[in-house]
This record gives structure tokens, C-alpha cells and sequence, in this order.
């Protein structure tokens, strides 16, 4: 990662993206038909290449010759690609289909046997979701990620990231809230005026999660330019099925009250106590009561027969 | 084949790029004229093309083909097209019998799961002649229109499997090129069409949208055209990817001016 300039703000963007990539689990990828994020993908996985990693890629959606377009040798040569691309259905009956198809590939991939730290890219999510049940899917990616090592699974391997690019606008909020439940970090893709935005949305397990814009550039070949820019961290939440507001900050009464403020609370008496002073006060009968009177005078055409005084009352 | 629209995608038949799918797509407007475009340009550019028609019939595409300056029916008795006619092969699937393929066998079952059929069939039009002559540049398959199979009962699934494989075939690895029209009915309730539109956004290159105008019709400004390119390759080209442009349509040519400069108007 390649930060522009300027070392405070830089560094805490990188810290921004670190977490994007440096965290294990489901990373989401979502990408539109005007902000396309494979180059993120591939952005993301010639990092992981860089850092010594062993990549695999099912590919489902473009040839090995498309994806591989763009890396250098070095990093082709870490990349494991494994083409569901040119024959998943086993039509042409040529022998070089994927066993198993699309679901099979998908559980091959958990059946690691190289130690050291892997990262798996899914190119795309969104073709193995029109092609397998969400649940099946969501299984098949929960056993990704949370893989052991072959031997019995002990001693725990190192976590496995997942890359999954998902194209938002072919499934409905079902599918997508099932796999973002699943997703530690989910990064959305938009722009505005040529400029391409990442909406970062980090789910740390036992964290407050963190949810951050960025700009950035994909340079030609393929490493990720994060660029200057306003740090637009107080945008609405492009997700709307995360809430975006802190659940504590409309609340009408006080949490946390200072020693001052508990004592005044503690010793204010309460009009439903009732105390042996409060009994005493309505037993006895006050100075005020026994003086009181009612002082009634009459209007001057009031006619006020003494006889019946209900005259007017017209019974 | 429309100068103007050359001169607005930066191409010529001369140097017709290779690999790609362009999706054409139309809104509240017809965009055939687009097919009548793509059709006479890839038979200019001296490709072999198989064109997949299920809208019109033969004789209405070689009229519009000849206003256009090319003859669709000299180039299918040289071999350079290879038409599948809906309208008419349709009606032959129940009369022959069941054994035999046909590319349209999915009309016959009544649950057919794939376009298996039609996509061979695409394989055998487009693969390269076995007698070494390689007398045209690259194959085109040319589908008018995807919308039609959602009509006919396939779902959008099956039809994004179909061209995924007229893809691999086509695209990676006879380098060739491929143009497909869908609709957008602009109904929020119609998924399937709506899954097929933009799963084919995905894949393609290169998206052409017409689209109506917004306040209604108009004589002298038919509708306007989105052009959006899709290139992972040139990551860096961010800028200037998406051009609007309106048009009208001409007894033989389409015109495109910017929006609003309607040489009517001004």
C-alpha cells in the first residue's frame, strides 16, 4: 500500500486499510456496474502475493489469462488459480471441469494442505450465489474461513482471509444480509465525479464496529493508491440494514450520574412514601382548614327565591 | 453500420477489438437500430458471424442490412453468416423428430433446465474451419434479443450460464466478440429480467443503453444513448468512462448530438 503523502493522516489511513486485509475471516467486496471491484480484488490480492502468501483464486466469472492480465511474473507465480470459469457444468464433457462443480471447488479450497498463511479469492460471490443455495453457500464459506490444519487440528493454522467479490444489485437483502453477518469487514464501492470511494465497514469480534470512507486508485499494475482527501466519516451509512446511530445517544433519562447528582437523587422523597411525618400532617387538621369559609354574593338580577332555592334549576 | 457512432465508441471495422461483450440495452425506446449497427459492422470487418435473431425474420434484417450497405443474404451463401431464425425454427422443433438436436429444444421440454442446445449450436457456427483457410478476421455471436428466452420460460440463470459459455467459447477462446440485446422494462417486479440485466453488466466490456426521453415523445429527438465502458484492464482510466449523447434516427444513418443541441432546437 502505497499512501500519497503526508505521514500522520497517511498512516492512519494504512491503518484503515490494514484492516481490510489484515484481519482473517470473510472480507465482502461489494461493487456495482459503474464502480467494478475486481481491480480492488486483484489490488488485494497482488498484497497478499507481496507478503508472501500462498493465493488461491476460484475463478468463476473471467479466464486465468483476464485475471492474471496485470501481475508480473513473481506474482503469478503465488497465484493458484482454480478455473470455474471455462467449463462448470461440465458441458463440453472435455475433461476439464472442476469435479464436483461449483460446490465441490468450493470444498476442495478447505482441504489445505501447505502450512503458513493463505488467502482465498472468490471471483465472484455473487456467481456461486445464483448458482448454490444462500445456506449452502454460507456453510461452504463459514468452513473456509474457520479451517484447522490437516493433522487434526491442533496445533490452530493462521487464519484464513477470504476475499468475496459480490456484485450488490443481483441479490436481494436476504442473501446479503445473511453473508454480511458472515463478513468481518465489508467494503463497498462507489464514486463521485471520477473519483472512486471505499465505504469500509469493520465488525471486530467483541468491538464497536468502525465504519470509514476512503478514496483511493487502482495504478495500472495493480497496487492500491489511497489519496488525499476528505476523511468523510460522518457520511450516512450507505447500508441500510445496519443501524447507523449509537442506540445510547437519544435516550431521555441520564446512565451514568455523578456522586453529587446520586445523593441529590437519593434523598428526595418520593410522593407515593409514605412516612410517619406524612401521616401525622393529614391526621391532624391544619389551622388552615378550620378557618376557612365560603364567602358567596350574590348577583344584583339573580332572582333568588328563598322558597325553593332550586327554582332555576328548572326540575 | 452508423459512422457517428464509430467515430463516438473510437472504432472502425478496420480495428474492431477482440475478446469482448458489448451489451446492448434499451429503455421505454426500441434500440434495434444498435443490432442493425453491430450486424453490418462485424460483416464489414470481414468477421464470421452467427446471428442468434429471435425478434424479426430473415428478410426484415436483410432489408434494414441493404439500407445499411451490406447484403445478409450474399454473405450467408458465402458462409461468413450463420442465421438462426426464431420466428421460423421455432415451429420446426415439433415437427421432426425428438431425437435429433435442435437449438431450440428447450421450447419442446417442459422442464428444460439449460440452453446446452443453442449454446452448440453457436460452437458449431463460429469454430474455425478445419481446411485451414482462415478467411475471416474473428467470430461474432449476435443474440436480438436475450429478453426473448425470459419470455419463453428459461430463467435468468440459465440464460446468464448460456452466455457465459458462449463466452469462454467466443470471447477467451476464439478471441472473438459478442453483442446482445436486452430490454429493461424498467418493472421493479420483473426479477428474473432484472437479475439477467445486470448480471450481464458485470460481464460485458462495453454496456450501450438507449433510453426514452423522459418528457415523451419528440419528432425531432428520438431518445438518448448511455455509453459505459467497462475495462478492468485499464484500471487507471477512471475518468470520462460514461458518455450520454442523444440521437435520431435517419432513414439510413442515426445522428448523436450532445444533450440539448438538437441542431432543431438551436
Amino acid at each position: 500500500v502505497t499512501a500519497s503523502k503526508g505521514a500522520g493522516q497517511g498512516s492512519r489511513r494504512t491503518l484503515e486499510m490494514e484492516s481490510v486485509w489484515g484481519l482473517g475471516g470473510l472480507v465482502l467486496l461489494r461493487d456495482s456496474v459503474e464502480w467494478e471491484g475486481r481491480s480492488l480484488l486483484k489490488a488485494l490480492v497482488k498484497k497478499s502475493a507481496l507478503c508472501g502468501e500462498q493465493v488461491h483464486i476460484l475463478g468463476c466469472e473471467v479466464s486465468e489469462d483476464e485475471f492474471r492480465e496485470g501481475f508480473d511474473s513473481s506474482i503469478n507465480s503465488r497465484l493458484v488459480y482454480h478455473d470455474l470459469f471455462r467449463d462448470p457444468f461440465n458441458w463440453s464433457q472435455a475433461g476439464e471441469a472442476l469435479p464436483g462443480g461449483p460446490l465441490g471447488a468450493l470444498r476442495a479450497l478447505c482441504r489445505r494442505t501447505e502450512p503458513g498463511p493463505v488467502t482465498i479469492a472468490l471471483d465472484s460471490l455473487s456467481w456461486l450465489l445464483l448458482h448454490l443455495p444462500c445456506t449452502t453457500l454460507c456453510q461452504a464459506l463459514c468452513a473456509l474461513s474457520q479451517q484447522h490444519s490437516p493433522l487434526g487440528g491442533s496445533p490452530p493454522v493462521e487464519p484464513v482471509r477470504v476475499l468475496g467479490l459480490l456484485h450488490m444489485e443481483l441479490h436481494g437483502p436476504g442473501p446479503m444480509g445473511a453473508l454480511s453477518s458472515l463478513a468481518q469487514t465489508e467494503v463497498t464501492l462507489s464514486g463521485t465525479a471520477g473519483q472512486a470511494l471505499a465505504h469500509i465497514l469493520c465488525q471486530r469480534p467483541r468491538q464497536h464496529p468502525t465504519h470509514q470512507t476512503q478514496c483511493f486508485s487502482i495504478l495500472p499494475d495493480f497496487s492500491l493508491d489511497l489519496q488525499e482527501g476528505p476523511l468523510l466519516e460522518s457520511q450516512p451509512h450507505p447500508d441500510p440494514h445496519i443501524p447507523p446511530v449509537e442506540p445510547t445517544t437519544h435516550l431521555t433519562f441520564n446512565l451514568n450520574l455523578s456522586k453529587k447528582e446520586r445523593e441529590a437523587k437519593d434523598s428526595l422523597t418520593l410522593p407515593f412514601q409514605f412516612s410517619s411525618e406524612k401521616q401525622q400532617a393529614l391526621l391532624r387538621p391544619g389551622p388552615s382548614q378550620a378557618t376557612s369559609n365560603i364567602f358567596y354574593e350574590p348577583d344584583v338580577y339573580d332572582d333568588l327565591d328563598q322558597e325553593d332555592p332550586d327554582d332555576d334549576l328548572d326540575v | 453500420m452508423f459512422p457517428e457512432l464509430n467515430n463516438l465508441l473510437n472504432t472502425t471495422p478496420d480495428r474492431a477489438e477482440q475478446g469482448k461483450l458489448t451489451l446492448l440495452c434499451d429503455a421505454k425506446t426500441d434500440g434495434s437500430f444498435l443490432v442493425h449497427h453491430f450486424l453490418s459492422f462485424y460483416l464489414k470487418a470481414n468477421c464470421k458471424v452467427c446471428f442468434v435473431a429471435l425478434i424479426q425474420s430473415f428478410s426484415h434484417y436483410n432489408i434494414v442490412g441493404q439500407k445499411l450497405g451490406v447484403s445478409l443474404t450474399a454473405a450467408r451463401e458465402c458462409g461468413q453468416l450463420v442465421f438462426l431464425e426464431g420466428l421460423k425454427s421455432s415451429v420446426d422443433v415439433f415437427f421432426r423428430a425428438q431425437a435429433e438436436p435442435h437449438p431450440l429444444q428447450f421450447l419442446r421440454e417442459a422442464d428444460a433446465g439449460n440452453l446446452q442446445p443453442l449454446y452448440e449450436f453457436v460452437r458449431e457456427a463460429l469454430k474455425p474451419a478445419d481446411d485451414g483457410q482462415a478467411a475471416w478476421r474473428c467470430p461474432v455471436l449476435l443474440v436480438d434479443d436475450l429478453s426473448v428466452l425470459l419470455s419463453l420460460g428459461m430463467g435468468a440463470v440459465a440464460v446468464l450460464d448460456f452466455i457465459h459459455y458462449c463466452r469462454a467459447a467466443v470471447c477467451w477462446e476464439q478471441k472473438g466478440n459478442i453483442v446482445a440485446l436486452v430490454h429493461d422494462s424498467g418493472d421493479a417486479e420483473d426479477e428474473e429480467n432484472d437479475i439477467l440485466l445486470n448480471g450481464l453488466s458485470h460481464q460485458s466490456h462495453l454496456i450501450l443503453r438507449a433510453e426514452g426521453l423522459a418528457t415523451g415523445f419528440c419528432r425531432d429527438v428520438h431518445g438518448q444513448l448511455k455509453i459505459l465502458w467497462r475495462t478492468p484492464s485499464q484500471p487507471a482510466a477512471h475518468r470520462d468512462r460514461s458518455l450520454t449523447y442523444q440521437y435520431k434516427i435517419q432513414d439510413k444513418s442515426v445522428s448523436f448530438f450532445a444533450k440539448g443541441m438538437s441542431p432543431a432546437i438551436l
